[in-house]
């Protein structure tokens, strides 16, 4: 995609330099090319050629939508119309749904041409993209790695060039930690900033939508298409969305960056903290002030997270039943063997393991024990946060305590693998709106740096990672190989 | 609370008393459902009335019908209940194929509604409180159809997701009278509020009875059973009441009751143990996350409580005051809203005198309120009775009703013909007036045309004349039967009798007839 982001891409089109069936035949070529990135379940070739000729339509007409003709791809968890929507699960292999998220319709209506559905963990639940029915994807920097979870493919797919940017997911850093391990942005809104109507649910109060692209930038043109209140989300916020393009020229002048000591704790790799101070030390360089700040309550954040999210998951799961659609076991020989069969057969690994965790959670005689605590825990979470940002304007810290592991390095072992979301699931917990940038190399893989701003300052965060990018070339590397 | 020593029992009793509550399902009669657009008429085929979220595809969120949280109001307000600022939608975990989500969204710790009371009415005239501990919103689940299909069952899920209003009593009936009453009570109210059909044949109006025994004196309560789902209030007075017994006879055999869910078999008049529910299920309730707290403002609260109108038993209670109605009367009139407002309606639309020198006023008021309740529960429920029609879709209207009763007032007709006149305008030959004029049914008042009738049959009946003048008093209905048919039955009965008694002589005056 000769590394140009969405502004000149749209504005070639808009020149008619260059058309949107060609952008799309391009991006699909080159999804076809990575194959062995195993980014995608699904490329949905004539449903992207029609799109993409209606958006040449428009723009013949010169009624063009703000992103028409951009190629992208929806991470698999989206529901599109007609479109197979995995969730990376046997259990919803064959599933066709008849509407589209609401995600999926806003990009449509701005014009975006989707290739296809991008490959993930199953159900979002994993920090690697090994969890997944369709097999592992593969990170573009170095095919030995993961390239993160649980919105792998989306990011494997951007950072490979294969699209300018994908739609991900992030529940407990679905979003950030890939786009960390991959050297490209990835962006989680405030909790009801973007609509969850179709997006198919891990753990509900934790989902939020959001984007992975190249840079800042072209997070805040995605944002603009998808932000907004919809009444089919009763968690949708009502808060106006704000201009994020035109406040990206807001500089670092005088920002206020709190740096998280709990951010740089003792799991944190040496080249990866280096990595992050160097960007910060950018920062400071564009005019931010850096202050030391404190979230005591950080550590508490991973088995608050390992006990809502599951709990949440195993209730929001159950719909998989085998009865209506989705996978159904053979030849079932009593209501109980529908069930338990259907459901073994249909879910993989991680899937069942938090299931039963969450199952757990919400029994009887656990449920203070583990729901209710988790619960008073994410209060104190998300009182650090709001005790933070009395004095600062965002909160800075690296997104990942290491950069890209190698595949099956952590598969054998579900507490490491956890303990590797330890800087994203607090801002979570909280329902804040947080950006990971990259931020430089250590062992030659990408490194994140994480910026959290307070709810709905989505604007102050684009604008700060677009300055810091102005300044830099992190975003702008690609691996080898790529298009 | 009342004693259950003052209640007719049926003979087991003994020393035992019964402690029972019920919870009752009172689905709320919106237009769609709780959380999803789909219709909730009913009736419809299979599967037709069901959304994408009723069948719990994946992606797909709750909306909250506010529409149903208001109805939900309404009640508490009706029942003097703590309406909650904000309450709080849970998920109840369970696994069974009418269950699309695998979860009901209900509400659990926090509901809607709690702390309210129901005066309720029992047979013999007393009136107990009913504590109603609470009132949640919650979705109904779909409908197995296990013969629908060969080897396999079906499942509709057109019920999947209609509201409804689960009204939980403390556990404070002693008898099945008792609790029969009160859920007569609570669906008259519902019903009265404008926010259920009552329709207890299409499942609209459902009800669980929790019942136990314990010796009477005792305050520890019993184990207890639940009777599920009974859809007519003859069968959970008879469920009660048989469950009651049973329970008993378990205890005084030394053996103890066991806690579990019962069917009551009306074929043989009986309760049985569900099958398969030996396991006690975890529901694992916890708060729905895709749904925020359900708030309401003390204005909203206020705005509600302005469009109630008066209750049931506030309207019983000014009839039976105000307008000295016996008490039965004013209950049935009560039952109600469509009948109490036409009655309401009846009472309010009496013209004035046709003729002058009539009783124009209501000395009159309270005969008056007396003859509407007489009419609305005799003649005109007999005629919606009989031509199976709500009284909504009366054929008689108020207003005309009133008519036709003004004229039976001030005596321009009788009794006997008013039913003749009431025929009529039942069968839509226009008003009571113009019945009674094109008929010629107005009753002779009129002394010389009284004269000459009762002059004519007493020269007809001479001997019978003589059997009454020695003392055969019994003859006045005879003479008064003879003037009646030669005046086509339209002598003004109390002046016919009176010019009778006095053409005949003095013998028969003085006897109070």
């Amino acid at each position: 995609m000769s590394g140009g982001g969405i502004a000149q891409l749209a504005q070639a089109l808009r020149a008619r330099r260059v058309s949107a069936r060609a952008l799309a035949e391009r991006a699909l070529a080159a999804a076809r090319a990575r194959s062995d990135l195993n980014a995608f379940i699904t490329l949905s070739e004539d449903a992207a050629l029609a799109a993409a000729d209606r958006a040449d339509a428009a723009l013949a007409r010169g009624d063009a939508a703000p992103l028409a003709g951009i190629p992208f791809a929806h991470k698999d968890i989206f529901c599109t119309r007609g479109i197979r929507t995995t969730c990376a699960s046997r259990m919803l292999e064959r599933f066709v749904p008849p509407y589209d998220a609401t995600v999926v319709e806003r990009l449509a209506a701005a014009g975006a041409v989707a290739i296809g559905k991008a490959n993930l963990d199953e159900f979002a639940m994993g920090s690697s993209n090994e969890n997944s029915h369709f097999g592992p994807v593969r990170n573009p920097w170095d095919a030995t790695r993961v390239p993160g979870g649980s919105s792998g493919g989306s990011a494997a797919a951007v950072a490979a060039g294969i699209v300018p940017f994908a739609t991900g997911t992030d529940t407990g850093g679905s979003i950030r930690q890939p786009a960390a391990f991959c050297g490209i942005t990835g962006l989680k809104p405030s909790y009801g900033r973007v609509s969850r109507f179709g997006m198919i649910a891990f753990a509900s109060s934790l989902d939020c939508g959001g984007v992975l692209a190249r840079s800042a930038e072209d997070c805040a043109h995605v944002l603009a298409a998808i932000a907004g209140h919809d009444p089919r989300d009763a968690t949708s916020v009502a808060h106006p969305a704000e201009d994020y393009v035109a406040a990206l020229s807001t500089t670092l002048k005088g920002i206020r960056i709190g740096v998280a000591r709990e951010y740089f704790g003792a799991g944190v790799a040496d080249g990866v903290a280096a990595a992050v101070r160097a960007a910060l030390a950018e920062c400071e360089r564009q005019g931010a002030r850096l202050v030391e700040v404190s979230l005591p309550h950080a550590h508490l954040a991973i088995p608050a997270y390992y006990v809502i999210a599951p709990a949440e998951a195993s209730s929001n799961l159950a719909r998989y039943d085998g009865v209506r659609y989705g996978h159904r076991c053979d030849d079932p020989q009593s209501l109980e063997d529908l069930y338990t069969r259907s459901r073994a057969e249909g879910f993989g690994r991680e899937v069942r393991r938090r299931i039963l965790v969450g199952t757990y959670a919400l029994s009887a005689g656990y449920y203070d024990a583990y729901y209710l605590r988790a619960q008073r825990v994410r209060r104190l979470i998300a009182d650090d946060f709001a005790a933070a940002f009395a004095t600062v304007d965002l909160i800075a810290g690296p997104t990942t305590p290491t950069v890209a592991f190698r595949l099956g390095e952590k598969a054998a072992d579900p507490l490491a693998m956890y303990a590797a979301d330890v800087n994203t699931v607090a801002v979570n917990l909280a329902g804040l709106p947080a950006l990971s940038l990259p931020a430089g190399f250590s062992e030659g893989l990408p490194v994140g740096l994480q910026l959290i701003a307070p709810a709905f300052a989505e604007a102050r965060l684009l604008a700060a990672g677009y300055q810091l990018q102005l300044a830099t070339d992190w975003h702008l590397r690609q691996p080898t190989g790529a298009k | 609370m009342s004693s259950s020593a003052l209640n007719p029992q049926p003979a087991a009793l003994g020393t035992w008393q019964a402690v029972i509550g019920l919870e009752i399902h009172a689905q709320l009669n919106t237009a769609s459902k709780l959380f999803s657009g789909a219709a909730t008429a009913y009736g419809a085929a299979p599967n037709r009335q069901a959304a994408a979220l009723d069948v719990a595809l994946p992606g797909t969120l709750p909306v909250p019908n506010r529409a149903a949280r208001d109805k939900a109001i309404r009640f508490g307000l009706a029942i003097g209940a703590r309406i909650a600022e904000q309450s709080i939608f849970a998920r109840k975990n369970y696994f069974y194929p009418d269950l699309p989500k695998g979860y009901q969204i209900s509400q659990y710790e926090r509901p809607i509604v709690s702390d309210g009371r129901l005066p309720v009415r029992l047979d013999d005239g007393r009136v107990i409180e009913v504590a109603i501990q609470r009132a949640h919103l919650e979705e109904d689940a779909g409908k197995s159809l296990h013969d629908a299909f060969h080897a396999a069952s079906g499942i509709d899920f057109n019920r999947a997701g209609v509201p409804l209003l689960e009204i939980v009593s403390a556990p404070v009936l002693h008898s099945a009278q008792e609790a029969v009453a009160y859920l007569r009570a609570v669906h008259t109210l519902v019903r009265w509020l404008g926010i259920c059909d009552g329709n207890l044949q299409e499942g609209s109006f459902r009800c669980d009875a929790n019942v136990s025994v314990r010796p009477a004196g005792s305050s520890v309560l019993g184990t207890r059973t639940e009777i599920k789902n009974v859809n007519s209030f003859r069968f959970v007075e008879k469920a009660i009441e048989y469950e009651i017994e049973r329970q008993i006879r378990v205890l005084e055999n030394g053996e103890r009751v066991v806690q579990e869910t019962r069917l009551y078999d009306a074929a043989h008049h009986r309760t049985r143990p569900l099958r398969g529910k030996e396991e006690a299920e975890d529901y694992r309730y916890f708060p729905d996350p895709d749904l925020p707290p359900i708030v309401v403002t003390a204005a909203e609260i206020e705005a509600i409580r302005a469009t109630l109108s008066e209750l049931p038993h506030a309207r019983r209670r000014r009839y039976v005051e105000t307008l000295g109605l016996p008490e039965a009367d004013a209950a049935q009139l009560c039952a109600d809203k469509a009948t109490a407002d036409y009655y309401e309606a009846l009472c309010a639309a009496r013209p004035g005198p046709a003729k002058p020198g009539a009783d124009a006023n209501p000395a009159g008021g309270r005969e008056w309120a007396k003859l509407c309740a007489n009419w609305v529960l005799g003649e005109l429920a007999a005629a919606l009775n009989a031509a199976e029609l709500p009284i909504e879709a009366t054929r008689v209207t108020a207003p005309a009703l009133a008519g036709l009763l003004a004229r039976l007032a001030d005596g321009t007709i009788s009794g006997r013909i008013a039913k003749e006149v009431f025929a009529a305008m039942w069968a839509g030959e226009g008003d009571a007036e113009t019945i009674i004029a094109a008929r010629g049914l107005a009753q002779i008042s009129d002394d010389g045309a009284l004269a000459a009738a009762i002059d004519a049959v007493l020269a007809e009946f001479p001997s019978q004349v003589q059997d009454y003048r020695r003392g055969n008093d019994k003859l006045l209905q005879f003479f008064v039967g003879q003037t009646m048919k030669r005046l086509r039955g339209q002598a003004h009965p109390q002046r016919l009798n009176a010019l009778l008694r006095e053409k005949l002589g003095s013998r028969a005056e003085g006897r109070g007839l």
